[in-house]
């Protein structure tokens, strides 16, 4: 992976000074909290419901043992013993004193690591395909590329300032693991027909208020380009996009509003000036920092089939964990092993400091010391050797990191929700918890098979409910209630859609008896092997909606009323979290 | 009035001329001495003031620095204006006057400019500062200093890092 040179380090270090340095002036009321905000936000830190929260920038998801044995540490001194890995890679701690905030970013950047414009109206971290050079399908190693634009956008003087976020996904393998179409800007780094390395542009996807599918601003960008290209991209949005009102700011309203091809055009007359300058990559660079990303020291091997197969017979989670926890390699004789942050009980994409230090122990005894961090909140140890899977389920099962239901329908995303969250209108982690616990049932779930279940807990969409299966939103309506409203047909990949809502909202106790009787339609309507998402797609949306709302949901009132999001003891006992 | 200039305090002596409620750009009077007067002004009153020597133009953070394209040799100094700190647009205003229209003159920036913005306003173009006067401008200058290196081009940088010095790839121990 790569490694911070003496600028990289200097950079950082630099940004811990100068944030200290904007502490003390907060702290001596010589900043406004207003004029302090969007500094601290630069840096990754909320004010949320509990206090400080700190967002860590975890670049294209990619760790190493260190990084992650260094989350662990944070979580011990400076919070309450565990972290939350979020949907962009990234992670979250989030119950931090703003005092601390300035020694625990030193700690970071001792590991080369930093939480740069983690948060506020700039470029945010860029994210990747987290099977990047082990993918089967991988057209072009997108990782040198994610790096180069990390670099290009980290502190660029003049986007710090934008309309609203800026969010950059980038993806090389035939399918897109990276959502690129949700983004502000989805690069898919391919090959032209000449074999030439470009990228495939969209722009103006996003989720939110507003879900939008991007448009394709350019069919091939030659690589040397894409830092120029990029560039003309932010600089149109810089000076057009919408400051007048924060939910029409985005660039996807920018996009729309004037036409994909009107906004090519203007992107591509201020690229002009800037093509073939001196922002353009060299080939040099490019191979600098690719070799960072060169394949690590893989034995020869040939797959590892009979004893695997044999240990498997006899063992039905193993079994279990095999087909869904363990993802092909391209090298023979090796696997993608997920480690899931989803047992039944915990907030999704919650580990405890111990759960980052075993995790880290696995990457150095089993893939060369590194991790990758995923958008479905789970953990990657991209190079296993197929021989020594066996020993990794065993050691992964004993610190609850071995739950087999990747893909599954308790694999589910979810955003932080009410309970630590000012946006949020409802507590998105205790409904993914009533979820679990509903088809907890691992039979039922493999039965069911692949399906993305997607929780936000207001319309903002940080817990991608659009691009769910089944998409879970929750809404505030009248006297503090939650109500959730349910999506279906959502998909993201090569085949990305928006998922369309089935109906009238939900109470909380009524949303997993919703999504059973979901279940119930796709289990009578399938045929042979097709996946939740395909029967929607074949059959429609109404059978769907006709079934679910064909009887009345017998709940119980007393226990819909328990859920006041207002309720301060609510926030004191974080009884959904692992460490209480 | 103190404002900072090629990174020092200076004396300035300047004024920014802003349209109250019941102005008009046509109706408003701009005085004679070193007016730096609103673009649509400008604009409104062109013949007479561009007899002027000493005249500075501002721009909003809406308006198009384009629409000096013919003029800029004619101003003494160009001011952009930031209403709030957090409203970006000026950063393009500026790179736009320096690199697209070829601008050499002061670039000033007015408005809401505080020390923790200085660092990257001097990066896309501006040479001059005006820093909000309840606020320590001894203390403004340290803004400059937040970095000693970057990584992109921008108007004061014009080649990227990765073209200036030789950085290091992947070492043996890795």
């Amino acid at each position: 992976m790569y490694r911070y040179d003496e600028y990289d380090q200097q950079i950082v270090d630099e940004r811990v000074a100068q944030y200290r340095d904007q502490v003390q002036r907060r702290l001596a009321n010589e900043l406004t909290e207003n004029e302090f905000l969007p500094l601290r936000l630069q840096n990754g830190l909320y004010m949320q419901v509990h206090g400080y929260m700190l967002r860590i920038a975890v670049p294209y998801g990619l760790i190493s043992a260190k990084q992650m044995r260094m989350f662990a540490h944070i979580a011990r001194k400076y919070d309450r013993g565990y972290g939350h890995f979020t949907t962009r890679q990234n992670i979250q701690f989030n119950w931090l004193q703003l005092e601390d905030t300035p020694d625990l970013l030193a700690d970071l950047a001792s590991v080369e690591m930093h939480a740069i414009q983690t948060s506020g109206n700039c470029i945010r971290n860029i994210t990747s395909d987290e099977y990047a050079g082990v993918a089967q399908d991988e057209v072009v190693d997108p990782r040198p590329y994610a790096e180069i634009l990390r670099q290009w956008s980290t502190f660029h003087p003049e986007f710090a300032f934008l309309p609203r976020k800026f969010k950059i996904a980038i993806s090389g393998g035939k399918e897109d693991r990276a959502a690129i179409t949700a983004h502000d800007i989805g690069l898919s780094v391919t090959k032209n027909t000449q074999g030439e390395i470009g990228f495939r542009v969209l722009v103006g996807g996003g989720l939110g208020r507003t879900p939008i599918i991007g448009s394709e601003i350019c069919e091939f960008v030659p690589w040397q380009h894409i830092l120029t290209y990029s560039e003309s991209i932010l600089r149109i949005y810089n000076q057009y996009g919408r400051r007048d009102n924060k939910y029409k700011a985005r660039i996807k309203i920018l996009v729309k509003a004037l036409g994909i091809d009107d906004f090519r055009r203007q992107v591509e007359e201020d690229w002009l000036a800037a093509k073939d300058g001196p922002g353009t990559i060299t080939e040099e660079e490019l191979n600098r920092v690719a070799s960072f990303f060169t394949d690590p020291d893989y034995a020869t091997l040939n797959d590892h089939n009979s004893a695997l197969n044999e240990f498997k017979a006899d063992n039905r989670s193993f079994s279990n964990w095999l087909q869904r926890n363990v993802k092909p390699h391209r090298v023979p004789g090796y696997a993608i092993v997920v480690l899931s942050l989803k047992k039944t009980g915990i907030a999704p994409g919650d580990a405890t400091a111990e759960q980052m230090d075993q995790a880290a122990d696995f990457a150095e005894r089993y893939s060369f010391g590194e991790l990758r961090i995923t958008h479905k909140q789970n953990l990657v140890l991209a190079d296993v050797k197929q021989a020594d899977l066996i020993h990794l389920w065993k050691e992964a099962s004993a610190s609850g990191l071995a739950t087999p239901n990747i893909g599954l329908l308790t694999d589910m995303i979810s955003c932080p929700g009410a309970e630590f969250c000012t946006l949020a209108n409802a507590r998105s982690i205790p409904l993914a918890e009533s979820i679990a616990e509903r088809f907890d049932n691992l039979d039922f779930q493999h039965d069911i098979g692949e399906i993305e279940l997607n929780i936000s807990g207001c319309m903002n969409a940080c817990g991608q409910n659009h691009i769910g299966n089944i998409g879970i939103t929750g809404v505030e309506k009248k006297n503090h209630d939650e109500w959730y409203q349910v999506s279906i047909g959502g998909a993201k990949g090569n085949n990305s859609a928006i998922g369309k809502i089935i109906g009238p909202s939900f109470t909380f106790n009524q949303v997993p008896e919703a999504i059973d009787r979901l279940l119930q339609v796709y289990v009578r309507e399938r045929i042979e092997a097709e996946r939740f998402i395909d029967t929607v797609r074949r059959i429609g949306h109404a059978p769907f909606k006709e079934y679910v709302y064909a009887t009345d949901f017998k709940v119980e009132q007393e226990a819909v009323a328990d859920k006041h999001v207002v309720t301060p003891a609510k926030y004191i006992v974080p009884f959904y979290s692992p460490r209480f | 009035m103190k404002i900072i200039k090629n990174k020092t305090i200076v004396e300035d002596d300047w004024h920014v001329l802003r349209l109250d409620e019941q102005d008009t750009a046509e109706n408003i009077t701009v005085a004679t001495g070193k007016i730096i007067a609103p673009l649509r002004v400008w604009q409104a009153q062109r013949d007479s003031l561009q007899q002027r020597s000493d005249l500075g133009v501002w721009l909003g953070s809406a308006e198009r620095p384009e629409e000096l394209k013919d003029d800029l040799q004619k101003f003494a100094v160009i001011a952009v204006d930031f209403p709030r700190f957090a409203d970006g647009r000026g950063y393009s205003i500026a790179y736009n006057l320096r690199v697209h229209l070829g601008y050499t003159g002061e670039l000033r920036a007015i408005g809401d400019v505080l020390r923790d913005q200085l660092f990257y306003m001097q990066r896309v173009g501006f040479d001059a500062f005006a820093p909000r006067p309840d606020r320590d401008i001894e203390d403004a200058l340290k803004g400059f200093a937040d970095f000693s290196d970057v990584y992109q081009i921008s108007y004061n940088q014009k080649l990227p890092l990765f073209r200036r010095v030789q950085r290091k790839g992947r070492t043996a121990t890795g």
